[in-house]
């Protein structure tokens, strides 16, 4: 999927400090060739965002202002796009992106409850990330899993028929999990 | 052709038309809100609904093709509580102040909430926040009266090719407006207006100047003169329920000297010197061309309009040596007014208030440009849309129907058909060739009535060709020059037609570009609801005032030639340099943070 070249790639990642937006310098030349890949292609924008985005886990600003200028729809046009996918987001998250079905089979069948109880076990409302940077919190508008109702996605993993009483045992798997990459990395 | 039925009459339609306009050609009114002539249809806001047999649901007439054998109904008990429930709907959470509100006399929503008899609203829920960004000079916004039709993401996008709104977020959350919903100010709009000239609601208007103008004309110490511009005399008697295409030039000077202005002048006055100073800046061009053989920026583009100097300057930078460097008649003559009528009347330029109605809000933003004070002084203090006049009248309590007509004041009053013609699109560069043609030929236009056909019209390109010969001595070189030039109004189509240029290498000397569809007789102050059928009537209307005048060329003006002799001595002199001059700057469309 990402189409640009490798050692630009690398370039870009190498480049990229903890709490700080990617460097200009790497990530333009980055979309430069993603929207080369795209080029002549009509309705491009959604995938040159997904690809940005799966690349630096956001969407910085700057990589919006960028996007509209090289492939010349106005900016208003591609914060609209953003803003209007739950997919989308143009904050940092965290290493465990949580996102909780509101469509409606998950809605009904106690999607809300969950969120609440997820709200409550990470103390982080919906569109934060935990101190840690561990969880970011979300709500998607059906992941097209509705016979599973109601679904939570952790990154890109479905868990299905997720139970309110259930949840702190759901995150602390990925407590655990974060922990042993920590440990392993020192 | 297809046969359908409506209401049970059989009707013939054209294949491929909606059913809104085959139900209006058959004489069934569908009431609208998102609709706007001449674009693609939204089908957002659903008041518009009809049943159609055989349909389960109900189906949005203005983006629903006709098919044969169709059979419609659009007064139906189920058509009728639908179209209720859509508008109550809208009512639930618009934050709306219906007494107060500059759309109260000719909102399009309240005007369908009473259509569909609504009394009460059987929906309650969350009102939209009134958060109201006066961020630019021009224009204001308030998304608690916005109904997310999108007319103005349409015009501003699809028309204009500016792009500087659309819709933000999701669901209730929708905001019509910049960025991530940021101020107008942070994004490149160039205030043409138009987005306010279609929205039905309050929700985006003017900035208003009214205030200001009636503290400059309270004020006994303050010398108010008022210039007004050509488009306002075929729009104005809109605001007081006379036909589009009504002139009322003179009841329009009445009413302004009983409103309380100390002088009422015509921007008609500075039209006919821009053309001397455009049109020697054209000849000076091909001169420094032909003759001296240097690199110089042709074609030469028109720069009365504001709105297209921002958009030259954001989207188009390549191109600005090659907008002429003329200020605008309302910029020309509030240089003016400040100087050498300030000087002719013994009036101290700090005690004059400038005036300018237009029909254009982006006039606000020029006026407020900061090179724009060459007499020392903002050189125009207010500008008024032609709305904002027709609300200051009937502040005044002027019965504007029965106004006796009255002529504007000497020296800035007097002008010429030229002048006039400046508010339609062609205008400019019709009015340019009467004059640039009499200088180098010594004979009048060779063109029926004056009128340059193939530049009228509301074809959004236009282009024409006039050769130069028999030419007097001073410009033989032009003898036999065949000289072509375009016209584009509406921004898109001037971007278009730069395009264009680029790539085929078409030649043109001159180029009108006008901001907004039709020129500014459809300008974005201009009363609404303008139409093409508008348009076309406020058109014949400025044809008309230029034909019943006596003069007709720019530089017949006598007051023109005056004012050289008596001030600016000559055309692109010094003193021109000065006052009657200006420089661009180039913008970023969008800046990295």
């Amino acid at each position: 999927m990402i189409s640009a070249s490798e050692h630009k790639v690398d370039h870009l990642m190498e480049s990229l400090k903890p709490g700080h937006e990617p460097d200009e310098t790497a990530l333009f030349p980055v979309i430069d060739d993603i929207i080369t890949s795209y080029h002549g292609q009509g309705g491009a924008l959604i995938p040159v965002l997904q690809t940005i985005q799966n690349m630096l886990g956001y969407l910085p600003e700057n990589s919006l202002r960028y996007v509209s200028k090289a492939m010349k729809i106005p900016f208003s046009e591609v914060t609209g796009v953003v803003s209007f996918y739950s997919f989308f987001s143009t904050q940092p998250r965290g290493t465990y992106l949580i996102r909780v079905c509101m469509g409606t089979a998950c809605y009904v069948r106690g999607g809300n409850e969950v969120l609440e109880a997820i709200t409550r076990e990470l103390g982080i409302r919906v569109g934060e990330t935990s101190d840690d940077h561990q969880f970011s919190l979300e709500v998607g508008r059906c992941f097209g899993a509705c016979g599973l109702a109601p679904v939570v996605m952790v990154n890109d993993t479905v868990h299905q028929r997720v139970k309110p009483s259930k949840v702190r045992e759901l995150i602390a798997q990925y407590q655990q999990a974060a922990a042993e990459k920590m440990e392993a990395a020192l | 052709m297809v046969d359908i039925t409506i209401n049970g009459l059989p009707c013939k339609a054209r294949e491929g038309i909606t059913i809104l306009t085959a139900a209006k050609e058959a004489g069934f009114t569908i009431p609208t809100l998102c609709f706007l002539e001449g674009t693609t249809p939204q089908g957002a806001c659903r008041a518009c609904v009809v049943e159609v047999e055989g349909f389960a649901a109900l189906a949005a007439s203005c983006s629903t093709p006709v098919n044969n054998g169709m059979v419609i109904h659009t007064n139906t008990k189920r058509v009728r509580n639908a179209r209720r429930d859509v508008v109550e709907l809208m009512l639930s959470e618009h934050s709306g102040d219906c007494q107060t509100c500059v759309r109260s006399t000719d909102c399009e929503l309240l005007t369908l909430a009473q259509n569909l008899g609504i009394r009460n609203i059987s929906f309650t829920g969350e009102s939209l926040k009134n958060t109201i960004d006066s961020s630019t000079p021009a224009l204001s916004r308030d998304p608690g009266k916005c109904i997310k039709c999108r007319r103005c993401v349409t015009i501003c996008h699809d028309i204009q090719h500016v792009g500087a709104i659309s819709a933000q977020f999701r669901g209730y959350d929708t905001v019509i407006g910049p960025a991530f919903s940021r101020p107008m100010d942070s994004v490149a709009c160039v205030q043409c207006g138009q987005c306010a000239a279609v929205c039905p609601t309050g929700s985006i208007t003017e900035i208003t100047h009214i205030e200001a103008v009636w503290k400059a004309i309270d004020d006994p110490a303050r010398h108010v003169v008022v210039q007004t511009a050509p488009a306002i005399r075929a729009a104005l008697g809109e605001c007081f329920g006379y036909e589009p295409g009504t002139l009322v030039t003179g009841k329009m000077v009445t009413a302004l000297r009983e409103i309380g202005f100390d002088a009422v002048f015509d921007t008609n006055f500075t039209a006919d010197l821009t053309i001397i100073e455009e049109g020697s800046e054209l000849l000076k061009r091909l001169e420094d061309a032909l003759v001296h053989g240097k690199e110089v920026a042709l074609p030469q583009y028109t720069s009365c309009s504001p709105g297209w100097i921002k958009y030259a300057e954001y989207f188009h930078p390549e191109i600005l040596p090659n907008i002429s460097s003329c200020k605008s008649p309302q910029q020309m003559f509030g240089a003016l007014a400040k100087t050498y009528y300030a000087q002719k009347i013994g009036v101290d330029p700090a005690d004059m208030t400038v005036v300018s109605i237009m029909p254009c809000t982006a006039k606000k933003f020029e006026a407020q440009r900061p090179e724009m004070n060459s007499s020392g002084y903002q050189d125009v203090d207010y500008v008024l849309t032609t709305r904002e006049l027709g609300d200051m009248i009937k502040m005044a309590g002027i019965d504007f129907l029965s106004l006796p007509d009255q002529k504007m004041d000497a020296p800035f009053g007097i002008s010429t058909g030229a002048a006039d013609i400046f508010a339609n699109t062609g205008g400019v560069m019709e009015a340019a060739l009467r004059t640039v043609y009499a200088l180098v030929t010594g004979r009048i236009l060779p063109a029926e009535g004056l009128h340059i056909k193939p530049l009228a019209g509301l074809e959004g390109i236009k282009t024409a060709e006039v050769t130069l010969t028999d030419t007097v001595d001073r410009w033989r070189f032009l003898e036999g020059v065949t000289a072509r030039v375009a016209v584009a109004h509406g921004l898109g189509n001037a971007s278009e037609l730069i395009e264009r240029i680029k790539e085929t290498g078409e030649v043109f000397h001159f180029i009108e570009v006008m901001t907004c569809p039709g020129g500014c007789i459809g300008g974005g102050g201009q009363p609404r609801f303008t139409t093409d059928d508008v348009r076309r009537a406020r058109i014949d209307a400025i044809y008309r005032e230029d034909e019943g005048r006596e003069l007709r060329q720019s530089h017949d003006n006598p007051y023109i030639t005056q004012i050289y002799e008596e001030f600016l001595k000559s055309p692109l002199g010094e003193k021109s340099h000065h006052l009657l001059h200006t420089t661009y700057e180039e913008r970023e469309t969008v800046e990295m943070l």
